[in-house]
């Protein structure tokens, strides 16, 4: 999620209500936790970070010695989230994706919704995510966003917003399944309390999903994962996925293209792909197609792909579709392609492209987040309750140069969880990523990666800027 | 599965073994060096040691005298040495890392903490008396990588990868302490000089490669060195033996079979007939030194072999 800056607000509180008493699905952990010595706390925290290291569960530093890898912080006090509320979110997720897989298959074969005018042509064809090696070639169902991470907070009186949908190469589901592994070794009594729904079958749905999107006529496909490698920060993650599916974890020399078909080389001689499910960007998986300076791809995998020898998810050109440009219109796809409401809000967005919402964001720049379209991971952004007058200034004539490079939000008060920190526990922001699976049916598991930010009034949870995460409980009842 | 995670595998067994060997001869040089005897012997017999593991010059390099306690600086700790034992489990812990996935969850764990203690380890100051849990904590975690592998892993091609790592890197380093001691124990090549210098010679190469109570057993007989070189090479059951390795290179080998291995699977099966059906009084006819030479050489080019036959990433075109 994009980083959102200091900003001082009265969020929701996940575990306690208005006058500070506690919400019922917090109960029980209040109570275990008020029973519980803090030196036993301490212990068990200094425990898992232990663990956590000995695992290895670390991201890589860059340009350090190898073994130096930092660990994302990990919070012992879960996120609850009760079954009812979990309902509606699901429902509202899956309907999401669907929407915005039927989107992208549009996008690449009849531009039934440009055609429709519902979305400015130009704001998809001109877009550097837009892929047009993808037009008209037909993938397996249909389906081109298999995995799919939608950032979604808790702002004003509790309900959800969804503020980024990730379809390229979402990552952190790892941090889901190892948060859970650690909270039940460290605290087993917790979820004799609580009826915890199971996060842990996620790699079998994952690999029940890409084998479903195999080839046709390929029956026992061969499925592998394609990483950049060793030094890649989330590393740990692909070996983990590759090994909890019991697939091979390959590196793009291990792959060759003849003929256009795909092969890896094996001590036995080469063997055949059938499915990839790659965590390489669209700019690097194929040399010959995209950036010629690759190393980490395979050359001529695009054209075993347009063969239709080869399924890669997600697909090529997803990216189209979770550009900050498109998310604005997401609803309106949900209306246009399935016929329904949305179940699932978005952050109310000013697209600045149009006079009315450019006039309303410069007269209100000190309330607003503006973010540039093609920006990410923070950059180029105004936090406009944290800037100086000098910042706002400056921004509005960056604004004023070309504002369609740019879109606002209002300053959302992200919801808090109590969270431990040097001083005992204090609440702090909080955000998720639930991953929807689409291969024969759309599917997730019930949970997600809970993302907290631990600098105090911090709304940033990104693992690179101090945040950390929690285990997130779904409850069964 | 694919030749480069063999390659990670292979190489990760290789390294873990060597660092083991070279906590084992690392720990007899030292000791030996404790005893009372002419300086000029222990710098021989250091120099010797860093002559055939192949980092004379690198040392000369970067220290100006042969004292134990630089020795040990280049060898157990030296960031910037290879070979040193610090670099082995790096390079070990490299390779496990690379393939981490093919790797059960407890192998990677213990090749993981072995690097991460290693890492706190060496940043220590080591007295006389801690240098020796040191190598003694290298050997158990070698020890610990060998146990978690024959007990948590599918026996399939990479498990017997793997074990050929191990059981290569063991023959040749078994043939080289030997070779080593052999040669600045006998330098005129005669037999029976028995002072009781050389007892404690002959016994610290029986400790170096845990075979000292297994002589006794065996042949319950003062050690003489064409029993030490009759037992470190030709008996198959003893463990580190370079008949016992071969035995196991050979068996391993042919788990892995593919079109192109046959050659290499011949001349290890030359190598292991040859030393099943050796005498030890042939071997000293024609020179132990010279033997173990041929010998060092034969397991290099098998490991060259088993490289381009299986390792390196071919297009099968």
């Amino acid at each position: 999620m994009s980083s959102l800056g200091n900003v001082k607000t009265n969020a929701y509180n996940e575990m306690h209500g208005h006058e500070g008493q506690v919400r019922e699905h917090y109960q029980a952990f209040d109570e275990w936790l008020d029973s519980m010595p803090p030196e036993r706390v301490a212990q068990k925290r200094a425990e898992a970070d232990m663990l956590f290291h000995r695992v290895g569960i670390t991201f890589a530093v860059y340009g350090e010695e190898a073994g130096t890898e930092r660990l994302i912080p990990f919070d012992i006090v879960p996120r609850i989230i009760p079954a009812q509320e979990w309902k509606k979110l699901a429902a509202g997720l899956k309907q999401r994706v669907r929407a915005l897989n039927a989107f992208i298959a549009d996008i690449y074969h009849g531009q039934d919704i440009l055609r429709a005018g519902r979305i400015p042509a130009e704001q998809v064809l001109c877009n550097v995510q837009y892929r047009p090696e993808m037009q008209g070639i037909d993938v397996p169902n249909s389906i081109y966003a298999h995995i799919a991470g939608i950032d979604v907070v808790r702002a004003g009186a509790g309900e959800f917003y969804v503020l980024e949908d990730n379809l390229r190469v979402p990552s952190g589901v790892s941090y889901m399944l190892e948060d859970r592994k650690m909270m039940m070794r460290l605290f087993p009594e917790l979820f004799a309390r609580y009826s915890v729904a199971p996060v842990e079958h996620y790699p079998d749905l994952l690999l029940e999903n890409l084998r479903g999107v195999a080839p046709s006529g390929v029956n026992d496909p061969t499925v592998v994962l394609l990483t950049p490698g060793a030094y890649n920060s989330a590393y740990f993650e692909h070996a983990f996925l590759a090994q909890q599916m019991g697939i091979e974890l390959v590196e793009g020399q291990d792959l060759f293209v003849d003929d256009e078909f795909v092969y890896m080389r094996t001590t036995r001689g080469p063997r055949r792909v059938d499915v990839m499910y790659r965590r390489i960007d669209d700019d690097f998986v194929d040399p010959l197609a995209f950036r010629p300076d690759s190393m980490l791809g395979v050359p001529g995998l695009l054209s075993a792909y347009r063969a239709g020898h080869v399924t890669i998810a997600n697909a090529i050109g997803t990216g189209v579709a979770d550009d900050k440009s498109i998310y604005p219109y997401v609803p309106d796809m949900v209306r246009f392609y399935l016929g329904e409401e949305p179940l699932l809000s978005n952050v109310p967005t000013y697209v600045l492209r149009r006079k009315e919402d450019l006039d309303y964001t410069l007269a209100h720049l000190s309330e607003l987040v503006v973010k540039e379209v093609h920006g990410a991971g923070g950059y180029g952004m105004l936090i406009g309750p944290a800037a100086t007058q000098e910042e706002l200034s400056a921004f509005r004539d960056r604004i004023l140069a070309s504002p369609e490079k740019y879109i606002a939000q209002p300053t959302l008060a992200l919801s808090a969880c109590p969270t431990f920190v040097d001083a005992g526990i204090a609440p702090r922001h909080i955000d998720l990523r639930p991953f929807v699976l689409s291969g024969r049916d759309v599917t997730l598991v019930p949970g997600g990666l809970t993302r907290v930010a631990l600098r105090e009034g911090s709304l940033v949870v990104n693992s690179s800027q101090g945040g950390g995460t929690k285990d997130t409980w779904v409850l069964e009842r | 599965m694919l030749s480069r995670t063999a390659d990670h595998l292979y190489w990760m067994a290789r390294y873990t073994e060597r660092a083991e060997n070279l906590a084992r001869m690392l720990d007899v040089n030292y000791r030996m060096a404790l005893l009372p005897q002419a300086s000029q012997v222990v710098e021989q017999s250091w120099t010797a040691t860093l002559d055939i593991i192949g980092v004379l010059d690198l040392f000369r390099q970067r220290y100006k005298e042969l004292t134990p306690a630089n020795m040990l600086a280049f060898m157990a700790f030296d960031r910037q040495n290879p070979s040193s034992i610090y670099g082995c489990l790096r390079a070990a812990r490299e390779n496990a890392h690379a393939v981490r996935g093919t790797l059960t969850s407890e192998m990677w764990e213990t090749t993981n903490s072995t690097w991460l203690e290693m890492r706190v380890i060496s940043v220590r100051a080591h007295s006389d008396a801690e240098i020796g849990n040191f190598f003694e904590w290298v050997k158990y975690r070698s020890h610990l990588a060998r146990g978690v592998t024959q007990g948590t892993m599918l026996r399939d091609e990479a498990f017997h990868f793997t074990w050929l790592g191990t059981y290569l890197e063991r023959a040749d380093n078994t043939a080289r302490i030997l070779d080593v001691k052999y040669h600045s124990l006998l330098p005129h090549g005669g037999e029976g000089d028995d002072t009781a210098a050389d007892y404690y010679q002959w016994s610290a190469l029986l400790h170096s490669v845990a075979a000292f109570e297994i002589y006794r057993k065996v042949y319950r007989d003062l050690i003489t060195p064409r029993r030490v070189a009759e037992l470190l090479v030709l008996r198959d059951d003893l463990p580190r033996s370079l008949h016992r390795c071969m035995s196991q290179v050979y068996q391993h080998l042919c788990a892995v079979r593919n079109e192109q291995s046959l050659e290499t699977e011949r001349r290890a099966g030359e190598l292991h007939a040859a030393l099943n059906f050796g005498r030890i009084d042939d071997i000293f006819g024609a020179g132990l030194h010279q033997y173990l030479l041929q010998f060092v050489e034969r397991t290099k080019d098998l490991g060259e072999r088993v490289s381009r036959d299986f390792l390196v990433s071919s297009t099968g075109e």
